[in-house]
């Protein structure tokens, strides 16, 4: 048995897991594994910005930033955990410019700021520029130069590592076990602390902006060890995903001035967000736009709506809504600017459609985004299991992995980036913290025990499903029932399917019995993670009957405050499905009627 | 539309050596190859063996030769072909691990080489270090890649010799040399002006070409080397 033995251990190197390795590593040997190369995390591929109220274009307070988040959650975040990230962005930020981070700029040389879906002047009601960007690759800005300063700093990497199982000894974490890809070896990371910061779950559904490497092995992994799983009916469908592809169309494209425009070329966003239309928070565009298409009014009949941003579009709206420039001027754009502040977004409608939208509009439709649930967590990362927030000693999630809760039923746009660098530093710190006055938990003889036994029971297996197909009928099942409107029907029928599809997974037959980067077994070993977490979802969707949020249902329209602001929390390790729930904490903020 | 793949195939736990293996399939024009590969992985051979994850252009994992060129097979269309016959082989200049996955190691220890991280020894103002929009403009080019190997790996001095740092390398450190915030800039030119920096590169401009994400490649050497020749990086 290959064993390793480090203070800290982080699971994935995207945004959180790097920020936590930095964190970390000043002051314990920390090593981050990591199922891709850093670089390739999902990380790379948000693009509009991360929020914090600088106040360089216009007043702004972290205290709006902290209403507007609470509101966008529909009342389900934590409002102490959604206070302290929002202040804390400011110097979170701050200090992602001082590590090198290539932000745009304002022309005096400070973070250039840009508006966002449901961030808010909360005197006016207007949108207000709060995302700092980089072009329309800030995340990719942030993956790179977090790695840049891990290179810096002498992290230690173990890149195409897989981890497959968490090691508890006596109710401590005490190390991971992972497979290095390019052998096919077991090794044990022997450790004080781990942090969790492995990503989403959106491949789950058909029509996704996440990457394949998005099968929510975090989760999976803890699940079986028997922690909970909190407010997985919250999956956030991002309203400007490119039609069929569901490759992602950044929020700033409305944030620049575009409109989204219904069959009848209407700006339909004006119906159901009568003060900030096309900037609402994202489930409320993606119901709009479902009601649009179902309503007939999708381009053609068909499943797709047009977001505008050609020049002339952008100009006339600005004009009707008033919209002015800092300095007081009319607010207009030329082709050329939006070819500047957009040019990733271009890049791909080019590539990827043969539509310019400099001069052409973009067929686009809610795409699977952004998992608000996940492994439970305080503010300080630390995983806690059960409705009175018990804290599992040693073990830490942050990043989308995470459910602190700061992002409630409904994450605003810019509010992952910043999730993940302000919740992956305190991670990192509060593990470093930890290890540093804790002891090495010894390790029992058969450590991995139960990883090999999931490898040997895929590779053994003798029977003649494919997973390639199993994986293509769960999507097709969770985009049908299980998306941005759900019916009881419809959820009961997909519970019926997934464990159909859990059944013939039993018999799945993986083609490759090799051991050096055995991709069919990984890709198959990720499917079963994806099934699981798709139960787990439509069971807690099915549970919830009121609508909040990104869960929205037929036979309950309305939010429920009196019985259902509460956290759920789902537990699997038998096979068999416990929901449980836990109180939101609410501090300044009561729930009322969420209008934009 | 009917296309025919063929395939480079090498298993190190099974093959003497390399061979091709060819596969008919139903495709439609904006299929990307990596479609195509994944079809050929989920419903005829779980076996091949590719890198892959964002699928749209952002993670650089899958960056292979393709009809002869390196693309990211994410990021390329049947119908950009512009043929039904399509060849996909791994990148050339490092060494097959499996199929379409080759040793990433040796380009990252060259990326390394460079110093790619922002130096700046000056105690951090409490809001941001202040630069100018034409400041930024300077190095907005290079901040665009994702080391996905594809110029490296179709440089001509690289596959004469695999200790040139290479194209990327040059790319990561002319994103902080021309950075205004930067203070090690001297440094990096003192790599990149030895026997295996910038000097190796004889403007074939394969790298510009293959660059998934359209940076200008050759002309960001251009301006390492007149940084050396002339000390300047304003």
């Amino acid at each position: 048995m290959n064993v390793h033995q480090f203070d800290v251990i982080v699971v994935g190197a995207g945004g959180a897991g790097l920020m936590a390795a930095l964190y970390a590593s000043r002051t314990a040997n920390t090593a981050v594994l990591s199922k891709l190369y850093p670089t390739r995390s999902h990380t790379g591929a948000a693009q509009g910005g991360v929020g914090a109220a600088l106040g360089n274009i216009e007043e702004d307070h972290p205290e709006w930033h902290t209403y507007d988040t609470v509101k966008g959650s529909d009342y389900l975040g934590d409002q102490d955990a959604i206070e302290f990230m929002c202040y804390e962005a400011v110097s979170a930020v701050y200090e992602l410019e001082h590590m090198g981070l290539p932000f745009s700029r304002t022309p005096d040389g400070r973070i250039a700021q840009r508006p966002f879906g449901g961030h808010t002047n909360n005197v006016t009601g207007k949108p207000v520029r709060r995302a700092c960007y980089a072009a329309d690759r800030t995340g990719h800005m942030i993956l790179q130069t977090l790695y840049q300063q891990c290179i810096r700093n002498q992290v230690n990497f173990f890149d195409e590592y897989q981890v497959l199982d968490l090691l508890l000894v006596n109710g401590y974490a005490a190390g991971v076990v992972a497979m290095q890809l390019s052998t096919g070896e077991l090794h044990v990371f022997h450790s004080k602390s781990i942090i969790f910061a492995t990503g989403g779950h959106g491949r789950i559904w058909e029509i996704t902006s996440n990457a394949y490497a998005y099968s929510g092995d975090g989760i999976a992994i803890t699940l079986r060890r028997g922690i909970p799983a909190q407010d997985m009916e919250f999956f956030q469908f991002h309203p400007t995903g490119i039609f069929k592809l569901g490759i992602l169309i950044t929020e700033g494209v409305r944030g620049e001035g575009g409109i989204l425009i219904n069959d009848l070329g209407e700006r339909f966003m004006e119906k159901y967000a009568p003060t900030v239309k096309d900037l609402a928070s994202r489930d409320v565009i993606s119901r709009a736009m479902h009601l649009e298409m179902q309503a007939g009014r999708g381009i053609g009949g068909q499943r797709y709506l047009y977001l505008d941003v050609r020049p002339e579009t952008v100009n006339k709206y600005a004009a009707i809504d008033g919209r002015l420039r800092p300095d007081g001027s009319p607010y207009a754009v030329t082709s050329g600017e939006i070819l500047s502040k957009l040019p990733d977004i271009i890049d791909f409608c080019r590539t990827y459609l043969g539509v310019d939208p400099v001069t052409q509009p973009m067929p686009v439709q809610p795409t699977a985004h952004y998992a608000m649930g996940g492994i439970p967590t305080n503010k300080f990362g630390e995983v806690v299991i059960d409705e009175k927030n018990t804290v599992l000693p040693g073990l830490f999630a942050a990043g989308e992995v995470a459910c602190v809760s700061v992002h409630g039923a409904n994450r605003l746009g810019t509010n992952s980036l910043l999730d993940l660098i302000v919740f992956g530093k305190h991670a990192g710190l509060r593990a470093a913290e930890y290890a540093n006055g804790a002891h090495f938990i010894p390790l029992p003889a058969d450590a991995d025990d139960f990883a090999r036994s999931q490898l040997d029971a895929l590779l053994h297996n003798d029977g003649k499903e494919r997973p390639a197909k199993i994986a293509e009928d769960m999507k097709k099942v969770m985009n049908d029932h299980v998306g941005v409107f759900r019916t009881q029907t419809g959820m009961e029928e997909a519970l019926t399917k997934l464990g159909e599809l859990r059944e013939r997974f039993r018999h799945v037959k993986v083609d490759d019995h090799g051991k050096i980067y055995n991709t069919d077994w990984l890709n198959t070993w990720e499917l079963g993670n994806l099934l699981e977490l798709a139960e787990v979802t439509t069971a807690a969707a099915l549970a919830r009957q009121e609508s909040r949020g990104a869960h929205a249902r037929d036979d309950f329209p309305k939010r429920d405050d009196t019985n259902w602001t509460k956290h759920s929390l789902a537990w699997q390790s038998t096979g068999k499905i416990e929901l449980r729930y836990k109180p939101v904490v609410i501090t300044k903020f009561q729930p009322k009627e969420r209008v934009y | 539309m009917q296309v025919t793949l063929r395939v480079f195939r090498y298993n190190p736990e099974t093959d003497k050596k390399p061979h091709y293996e060819t596969y008919q399939m139903e495709a439609d024009p904006t299929d990307r190859i990596l479609d195509l590969l994944e079809h050929i992985k989920g419903y005829i051979d779980g076996t091949l063996s590719f890198r892959r994850s964002c699928a749209h252009g952002i993670c650089g994992s899958d960056a292979m030769r393709i009809n002869g060129r390196n693309y990211l097979a994410c990021k390329v269309l049947v119908r950009d072909l512009g043929s039904a016959k399509i060849t996909v082989e791994p990148l050339l200049g490092m060494r097959v691990v499996k199929d379409m996955i080759v040793d990433m190691e040796p380009f990252f220890v060259h990326y390394r080489s460079v110093l790619p991280y922002l130096v700046n020894g000056d105690p951090a103002p409490k809001q941001e270090r202040l630069q100018s929009p034409e400041q930024r403009e300077r190095f907005d080019n290079t901040t665009k890649c994702i080391l996905c190997a594809a110029c490296t790996t179709s440089c001509p001095s690289f596959w004469a010799n695999e200790k040139y740092v290479g194209p990327a390398a040059i790319v990561n450190a002319h994103r902080f040399i021309f950075d205004s915030r930067d203070q090690i800039g001297a440094e990096r030119l003192k790599i990149l002006s030895n026997q295996f920096g910038v000097y190796r590169c004889h403007t074939i401009f394969n790298c510009t070409e293959a660059c998934p994400r359209e940076i200008e490649i050759t002309k960001a050497i251009a301006e390492v080397k007149n940084a050396i020749a002339t000390g300047k990086t304003e």
